[in-house]
This record gives structure tokens, sequence and C-alpha cells, in this order.
């Protein structure tokens, strides 16, 4: 029987366009000093770091963890780096709580980042050569093929567009505030990658974010409430063969229905109290909600169009503004995790969702193939 | 810490270590994951849990290890997980994953080919972006100081590293994988010139492409699986500080914290396999681990002989493991090393059952 789980510190930095501020380090322990503050823990109380971060191109740099070592108290430690595209801050997570739920480790420091401005991150996503169609370019043709296939009216990527942007607004760390933000801005703003416009797509941010795990007696003895990690799964399937749903991935269906089992969870719609799904362009909502069984297939849009996912609607998801309000790439998948703890921990601020006991988090990557995912809890069952 | 002792290596492959493979990192690994998969007996569809490690630079592309599926057939969907690391932390990774408990077998692979890249370009770019990378200090130069930080603290010689590298590719020779292979004097080499003084050209591990998959099983399954199965008795790793000038280069205090980790005990060991990357490594390893002088290291050739970054680790478990469950050895110990000069460091404690 593995050992529980339990997230007793969280931190984040301030996501923002350009951090010129802070070196990549500075990045880094900004959000890690947050998490260690949270847990009331220092450095010298971590057992090993787990480090992820998406391609290293992205910032230039060959395996930074080896340079970041020094600035995470690493030395003398086990340092763990994972890649697993877009997910990654999600994998990274699970795999610090593998460390915990194998108990190799009593506190474990997971740590995710993405510095984009100190790199050119399409550049990176086109695989380093030119011609590339971006991020957006790769999902528009399967966001096509969704509404093609529901018949979902195209205000519901505006919806979900404005419902983010407007949660980020009640987020202290998101990188866009869009104080003025509404369905006509977003339905004007510039067509990027039809059917998806300027504001229904994620920025490039520069960001960090930060966990300490620890055990059953550390989470009990925890000086603030912790979150318990219920479940955790990942999945991942090839990217491209004939015959494959890249609207619903296979991998993405398999890895939800392995954490509700793990959680017993039978009706995610009602026994789920909260959702941060990684949803980097608007649609990506409703698709989720429908790939991973949430809501049944063509319902996912109806979700959104009655208001069902919004801050204070029956299935709130991505309170936090998502990753739509801040995408430091290798830290979102993480973001969602921390967002979710924090949730549960009744911790999130002016974004708080009343009652919020039991939390879903979710991170995808690659060409939506790779899947990392969580059920995060407020008491330990 | 829980000290585990029930996983084990039940099967493995690895390619031939060469210059320049003419076959994608992906076609490397396809026969190699079917060729452990079948030494251990295993279906692909009844591995619980799939761990690669690799780099994304060395291939020159951002992504690149996501092609790398393919080769562990994942349809359906896999459990599964990646780590920018040698392929010996993707075993690290899955034997972590193996004692939830939960699953029995797991797969790791490794691979890496360098030959697509100028790796004296490569890797100045993994040292820090601020102080160092703008230097553009390659892993020959460094090394070149770390042998020379050796020489004038009076614990080797020019001669000792060359004896190193005669042992190494004399040994080499009987290891079908190896790359570099020679019955050479030890006074021949020493007459050559210096590539990074006090280096030579046999000090140096050569450039090499290659790929190598192991097979994890928990308890019963592994005694199912294996006749006698490579049990893990220990396994862990730690980092120390990046910067050279902040270390004593002489010494490798993280191999040996990890060696102790692990549970090495400094007792009689059949097979040590070192990534020994650069000849005076080995004399730092050894010295780092505690081993006697006769002590039976890298009877492979080790990465003086084949050095497939990103698989040289794994292969120096596989090397070991092999060893043991082929029952030549009883207790073998293997080490992996990541970043350059010995930075980080991981050990793995092998024992067969008696």
């Amino acid at each position: 029987m593995a050992e529980r789980c339990a997230v007793v510190g969280i931190g984040q930095t301030h996501h923002a366009k350009r951090r010129d501020d802070v070196s990549i380090p500075g990045l880094l322990r900004e959000a890690v000093d947050r998490a260690l503050a949270d847990a009331e823990c220092a450095l010298a109380d971590i057992d090993a770091v787990v480090i992820g971060k998406a391609p290293d191109a992205f910032e230039g740099i060959v395996q930074p963890e080896l340079f970041l070592a020094d600035a995470l108290g690493a030395n003398g430690k086990p340092l763990l780096r994972v890649h697993t595209a877009g997910s990654v801050g999600g994998t990274t997570f699970i795999v610090g709580a593998h460390l915990i739920e194998s108990r190799i480790h009593e506190r474990v420091l997971a740590v995710s980042w993405e510095k984009q401005s100190e790199g050119n991150a399409q550049w990176g996503l086109a695989g380093g050569r030119s011609r590339g169609i971006g991020a957006g370019g790769a999902f528009a043709p399967w966001i096509r093929a969704y509404i093609e296939k529901t018949g979902a009216p195209e205000y519901i990527g505006w919806q979900v567009a404005v419902k983010d942007r407007l949660n980020a607004l009640k987020n202290p760390y998101a990188h866009l505030r869009i104080e003025d933000i509404s369905i006509e801005k977003v339905k004007e703003s510039a067509m990027l990658w039809d059917p998806l416009r300027f504001l229904e797509s994620c920025p490039s941010s520069d960001g960090a974010c930060a966990v300490v795990l620890t055990d059953e007696a550390g989470g009990r003895r925890a000086p603030k409430r912790p979150a318990w990690v219920e479940a955790t799964a990942v999945r991942s399937e090839l990217g491209t063969f004939p015959g494959r749903d890249p609207v619903r991935p296979r991998a993405g269906v398999e890895c939800a229905h392995d954490v509700y089992a793990q959680a017993n969870i039978s009706v995610p719609r009602q026994e789920i109290d909260i959702a941060e799904l990684y949803v980097p362009f608007s649609w990506y909502e409703p698709m989720w909600l429908e790939g991973h069984d949430i809501a049944g297939p063509g319902e996912g849009w109806k979700m959104v169009e009655n208001g069902d996912t919004e801050l204070t609607g029956s299935f709130p998801v991505n309170p936090s503004g998502g990753v739509l309000s801040s995408n430091p790439i290798g830290a979102s998948g993480m973001l969602r995790f921390a967002e979710a703890a924090l949730q549960v921990r009744g911790l999130a601020g002016e974004h708080q969702v009343d009652g919020a006991r039991t939390a879903l988090a979710q991170a995808y990557g690659g060409a939506a193939q790779y899947f990392a995912m969580g059920i995060l809890r407020s008491e330990p069952t | 810490m829980r000290r585990t002792s029930d996983i084990a290596i039940v099967g493995f492959a690895q390619t031939p270590s060469m210059r320049r493979a003419e076959r994608s990192e992906v076609q490397l690994l396809v026969p190699t994951i079917t060729e452990a998969l079948q030494s251990a007996g295993v279906d692909r569809r009844d591995i619980g849990f799939t761990c690669a490690g690799s780099c994304d630079y060395l291939t020159g592309g951002p992504f690149a290890f996501v092609s790398n599926l393919e080769a562990a057939g994942a349809w359906p969907p896999i459990s599964e997980s990646h780590v920018e690391m040698d392929g010996a932390w993707a075993l690290y990774e899955a034997w972590v994953r193996l004692q939830h408990g939960d699953i029995d077998t797991a797969l790791v692979f490794g691979s890496g080919k360098s030959s697509p890249s100028r790796p004296s370009e490569v890797w100045p770019q993994q040292l820090d972006p601020y102080y160092l990378a703008p230097l553009g200090v390659d892993p020959v130069s460094l090394a070149g100081i770390q042998a020379r930080a050796l020489l004038d603290a009076g614990k080797a010689t020019e001669r000792d590293f060359a004896e190193v590298a005669v042992r190494s590719r004399r040994r080499a020779q009987s290891n079908p994988n190896a790359q570099v292979t020679a019955d050479d004097d030890v006074e021949a080499l020493l007459a050559a010139p210096y590539v990074s003084a006090p280096l030579r050209r046999h000090d140096l591990p050569p450039i090499s492409d290659a790929a190598a998959a192991v097979v994890l099983a928990r308890g019963d399954r592994a005694r199912e699986l294996c006749e006698r199965p490579a049990w893990i008795r220990g396994l862990d790793h730690r980092i120390e500080v990046h910067q050279p000038g902040m270390r004593d280069l002489t010494t490798s205090p993280s191999t040996t914290l990890a060696a102790r980790k692990a549970g090495f005990d400094g007792g009689p060991l059949d097979v040590a396999e070192l990534s020994a990357t650069f000849s005076p490594q080995e004399l730092i390893l050894r010295d780092a681990l505690g081993l006697e002088e006769s002590a039976n290291v890298n009877p492979s050739g080790g990465p003086l002989a084949a050095n497939p970054v990103m698989a040289t680790g794994l292969i120096r478990i596989i090397e070991a493991a092999s060893r043991v469950i082929a029952g030549d050895a009883r207790r073998g110990l293997a080490h992996a090393t990541g970043g350059q000069l010995l930075q980080h460091n991981l050990v793995c404690l092998l024992e067969g059952e008696e």
C-alpha cells in the first residue's frame, strides 16, 4: 500500500510576458520561497527536488537544472528532471508525489518553470524549423472538427475566453488582466487560426510554480490545512496515425477514468467540485469536459453556454484564469495542480470556489497525446 | 528511507555503439526494445509503466523525445514518462513507480545519437548561461582541467591515465557492442600528442550513437520471468555544485554519498561498471567508491570504448546486471553520471539471489 501524499506548500511567481527583473534562478526562487513559506519550512528540510520544464530549446540551455541545482538548494540531494512536453508541469508534480508515495522521501520540492522571453517559443514549437504553424495552428483543425461534430455555436469559444479572463482579474498572479473584457472584444479580436481568435489564445509567459509535498504524518502536522493527493495518473499515445481521434484522445479518456477509479468517483460532474484543466485555447474547455467524460458527447459546450463552468456555476473550471491567462509552458501543468490544491485548502483567495472539497487537475501536451491528471481533496479518504 | 529489495532487472538489450548510425534514434530503439521485452519474455501490452531518457539537444530538435514514443508502442495508450537525463535516471523513476505495488513490470530505455551534432558546440550550452556558457568551454577542455587538478594534487600521473585507457580498450575487445577496441602499449600511447593537455586521444571517449533498454519486474513476477534476476539492492543519486571552480575536481563527494545512500558498504564486488567518461574519472570514481585496486572495473570497456550519451549510464547498469543474470557475478555496482565533471551521480547496487 502506497503512502499518502499531502501538498503542504504552494508558490507561484507573478507571471508576465517578460520578467526582466529576475534571472532564471531568481524566477524559480520566487516560486520556491513562497512554497517553502507556505509550508513553513526551509530548503534544508527538503529531501529531494523534481524539476520540470518544456523543451530546453525554449531558453537555449541544455538541461538547465544542472546549473539551477545551486539555487534550488539541491546540492547533496537527488534531483530529477522531467520533460513530457506541455503536460510536464503535471508530470513533475506526479513524479514528486511518487517519491512520497513510495516512502523513499518524506519531503519533496517539485518545481516547474519557463522563461519564454529568453527565447523564441514559436520557433521552438516548430521543432526549431521555419514554417512553424504554432500550437494554435496544430490544434485549430481539431477544434473545427469538434465544432462540426457537436454543432456548437461559435460564441462558445468567446464565452470561455471571457470567463477565464474575468477569473484572472481575481488572481493576483495572473499574467493577462484585461479589465474591459467582453464577448464583443473577443469576437472582434484578430483571427489567428480559424476558428481561434487572438483573445481566445494563451499568452507567452515567464513564470514558475513550486509545491512542497510530504507524507501523511507531515500532512497532519502541517501548519496550514494540506491538500491530499487522492489519485494521479499519466497516459501517452502516438500523435499521428490513421484512425486516431485527436478530438477525444483515448489517452485522455483512459487517464481520466484511471483517476476517477482511484478516487472512487463514479459521476465526475457531481462528485468533483472544481476543475483546473489545461485550456490553452478557449475551445479546449468543452473538448476536455467531454474528453474526460465530465459531460456527455455534445454536452460540454452546453455546460459553457449555461454558465456552469463559471466561478459561481455548478462545475467551475479554471477559477484561476487558467492557461488562457498565464502560460509559462513548463509550469502551466503544475499550476493546474497547485490551483486545484489551493481550492481544496480553501486558500484560493478571491477566486476561491465556495465549499470546494474535491478538485480535478489536468495537463496535456504534445499533439494532445500526453496527459497528467490528479484528484485533490480537502480531507484524506 | 525504506530499504527495498524486491525489484529486479529481468531483461535488457542494447545496440552496438557506433560513430554514426544510419538509422534514426527511433529506428535504433524499435529492435532494442523488442529484444529487451523478448529477453524477459514479456508482452509489450503487459508493461505497467514505461520511462525514457534522452536529450532534445542531441537530436537537435525540441520535442525530439516524442518520436521515441513510437518505439515504446504507445497504442493503446500507455502509462509513460520521460526524463531529460541519461536512461539510468529513467530506470530510477520506474523503480520508484514500481514500489507503489499496483504494477509489477516496467520498461526503461535510454537513447542518444551524438553524430548529428557537434558535441563541442552542444555541451557548452549545458553550462551556467550567465557565467560559463559564453566562454564556450567544451567537455574535453573541462576534462583537461580536471585531469590537471589530479596531477597537481599528486593523486595520479599521465601514465595512470594511459593505463586506464589500455585496460578499457583491451577489455572492450570481448564486448561486441564496443566501438573502440585495441591492444595498446602504454609507452606508445604516452608518445602521442596532447588533445587538451594533459589529456591525449586515448583519454577521451568516442562520439557514439546507440540505444539501450531494460525490463524491470517486482517480486514473484521477477522470479517468474528470469531464472536469476539481478535484484536492485540499492539505488540512489545525488547532485552537487555546478560551478567547477567551486568544487574539488579531484574528488566526487556526490558519488560517495549516493553509494552510501544506496547501501553500498564497501564490501566485495564482482563487477563495477563506472561512467568514467574520461580516463582520469575512473581514478576519481574508484577513490570515491572506495574500490580495491584489484576491483573488476568496466569489463565492458566502459565509456572509453562506447559513449552513447543518454544511454551510457543505463548501459553500465545493463553490463553489471547481465553478469549477475548470467551467474558470473553475485554482487555488482553500476554508476551513471550527468552534467560535466561528475556533477550528478547515480549508484545502483545489484545482487543475484543465493
